[in-house]
């Protein structure tokens, strides 16, 4: 328990006592609030910031009347947004409606107000913020943070959107959990000697490993990759960060932090403090048909994109289609970010896509559009994270398989029209 | 935690005079405010559960179901659930429909965060008491201390 509150600098208590606006201080006040729940001893700087509550369809109304009263602030790091309800850009021919359109522009342009970029997506190290190994951040998104602190030997806590908007304003965050090195290190083992050969198993794991887990801090052995790639690693941090609250894992010979996670381990393990999950190949068939709820004749909208595709990923997607008609009554969505799909686009991969009848869309994905009001029905996806997600509403259903699966469950037999 | 007697203006009923208990507490959003107790003692997942339009719970499972937060001081354990939650709280708030003040047991981020952002008093960690619905209640965040009249 903390006996102190946490110390501010005078700077810091002046923008607290209104000197530099409505914004900063709210945001000071939220800063502070959590300093104080967390205990932590004083604020610190942030390299970047990454905003969650960003689509219509989760803080609605609400969320965008705050998002306004806060116009007089200003970013004073770098921020982006998480995914929005829709493509900022194409939302018409996604048959967003209208009336949520209007809601979702308007919550953009107040976050560009306060300087905050609105480039919308959850792979924002894809898009050319790149933090360094021991930079301390301020991200919201689930599947980001997990890859910042995993992959990237970043520091960052699971912000909330509000919090991230203050961390944004104040260019500060209370220096606690993730941001300490002794919370770094493993509270849990998984021996999971597995030779896995793509996104889609990885993120299969993830979804076991994440509710054992729970908010606990996985090190990760005997899983082997051809090699293991930056998507695979991706996928895996989604779905720990979506069935469990995994913001940090440790795997040997990959994560930059797993040496000194080992000796810790070593250290735990030899006084028996720990816990062990094993992991066999038959689970990951077991978690795929707990997850998928729809049958293969019901899906009428296959999506990938969760999390936000790279471009080798379109570049997939684009093979698999090439040549190839959507079967009648089916959609296909490709979800990236603003950067990605313009590079797609260059590398000839949107081409065929589009050719095929599908659509490669920007700014959104299939957990934050509002797919129910849209009328589909069953949804088929490669990525746990967004199998865990859509379940949570009922509609539409989900079938979850692997990307090739996915896609011959949207072409037409006969290759054609049909 | 200790007795105070004091003059208070407008309280005409008591002849300008009251007695009150002085409770410590920690301060999580700032203000003042007084009203009268509603409390529960079952978590509060204000998305999901309360109607941001009417400020009623809506949750059946709730011990606190059908009844207006509006102006009440409102006493719970502490928050849980959707982080969703602290847009709620706001949304009553505009709607003039938020608790006057909210007093916790353990505060935790949705909760606190959703009481900044809609200008709510909040504190937690309150001296031992035994909050009892309709006691009159005065919540002083800003010096971190409850009065129960």
């Amino acid at each position: 328990m903390n006996l102190m509150p946490m110390w501010l600098s005078r700077e810091e208590e002046r923008i607290l006592e209104g000197e530099r606006g409505f914004a900063a201080q709210k945001a000071m006040e939220i800063l502070v609030a959590l300093g104080e729940i967390f205990s932590a001893d004083r604020l610190i700087p942030v390299g970047s910031v990454q905003i969650s509550g960003v689509s219509y369809k989760t803080i609605g109304k609400e969320g965008l009347e705050w998002l306004e009263s806060l116009s007089d602030g200003k970013a004073v790091v770098p921020a982006t947004l998480n995914p929005a309800g829709m493509d900022l850009e194409r939302w018409k021919e996604m048959g967003i409606p209208e009336g949520f359109a209007e809601g979702q522009l308007r919550i953009v342009r107040a976050f560009q107000g306060m300087g905050i970029q609105p480039l919308c997506t959850c792979t924002p190290y894809l898009l050319g913020n790149l933090p360094r190994p021991g930079e301390h951040l301020a991200w919201s998104e689930s599947s980001a943070v997990c890859f910042a602190n995993s992959v990237l030997g970043a520091m960052t806590n699971r912000e909330g959107g509000p919090s991230a908007i203050a961390s944004a304003l104040i260019g500060r965050t209370p220096r606690y959990g993730y941001h300490l090195p002794e919370n770094r290190m493993p509270t849990l083992r998984v021996d999971a000697p597995l030779r896995l050969k793509e996104s889609f198993e990885f993120s299969l794991l993830g979804y076991i490993i994440g509710r054992e887990a729970k908010n606990r801090v996985p090190f990760i052995e005997g899983v082997r990759g051809h090699p293991i790639s930056k998507d695979e690693l991706k996928a895996l941090s989604a779905s720990l960060a979506a069935s469990g609250s995994v913001a940090l894992f440790h795997m040997e010979g990959i994560t930059p932090e797993a040496s000194k996670a080992k000796k810790s381990l070593k250290l735990l393990i030899s006084r028996k403090e720990f816990e062990t999950l094993r992991i066999e190949s038959k689970d990951l068939e077991m978690a795929r048909e707990k997850l998928s709820t729809a049958s293969e004749d019901e899906v009428d909208l296959i999506a990938f994109g969760c999390p936000h595709a790279s471009l080798e990923e379109v570049g997939r997607i684009a093979r698999l289609l090439k040549g190839r008609r959507l079967r009648r009554g089916v959609r296909l969505w490709v979800f990236t970010s603003l950067g990605i799909r313009r590079a797609a686009e260059r590398c000839g991969y949107v081409a065929p896509i589009e050719a095929a009848g599908g659509r490669v869309y920007a700014d959104t994905c299939m957990v934050v559009a509002p797919l129910e009001e849209m009328g589909f029905q069953a949804v088929a996806v490669n990525s746990a994270k967004a199998a865990v997600y859509l379940s949570a509403s009922n509609k539409p259903r989900v079938f979850l398989a692997p990307t090739a699966k996915c896609i011959s469950l949207a072409i037409s037999k006969m290759g054609s029209e049909g | 935690m200790n007795r105070i007697e004091g003059k208070k203006e407008n309280d005409r009923k008591r002849g300008g005079i009251f007695i009150a208990l002085r409770l410590k507490c920690r301060r999580i959003s700032k203000g003042y405010a007084e009203g009268l107790a509603l409390v529960s003692n079952m978590p509060i997942s204000f998305f999901g559960m309360v109607d941001p339009k009417t400020g009623v719970v809506i949750d059946r499972s709730h011990d606190l179901y059908g009844k207006s937060l509006s102006g009440r001081i409102l006493v719970f354990p502490y928050g849980r659930g959707s982080t969703v939650g602290s847009y709620v709280l706001y949304g009553l708030a505009k709607n003039k429909k938020a608790p006057a003040a909210i007093i916790c047991l353990e505060a935790e981020p949705i909760v606190a965060v959703g009481a900044i952002m809609a200008g709510i008093p909040m504190v937690d960690r309150p001296e031992c008491f035994e909050f009892r619905n309709m006691q009159r209640i005065a919540v002083n965040a800003d010096d971190a201390e409850i009065l129960v009249y």
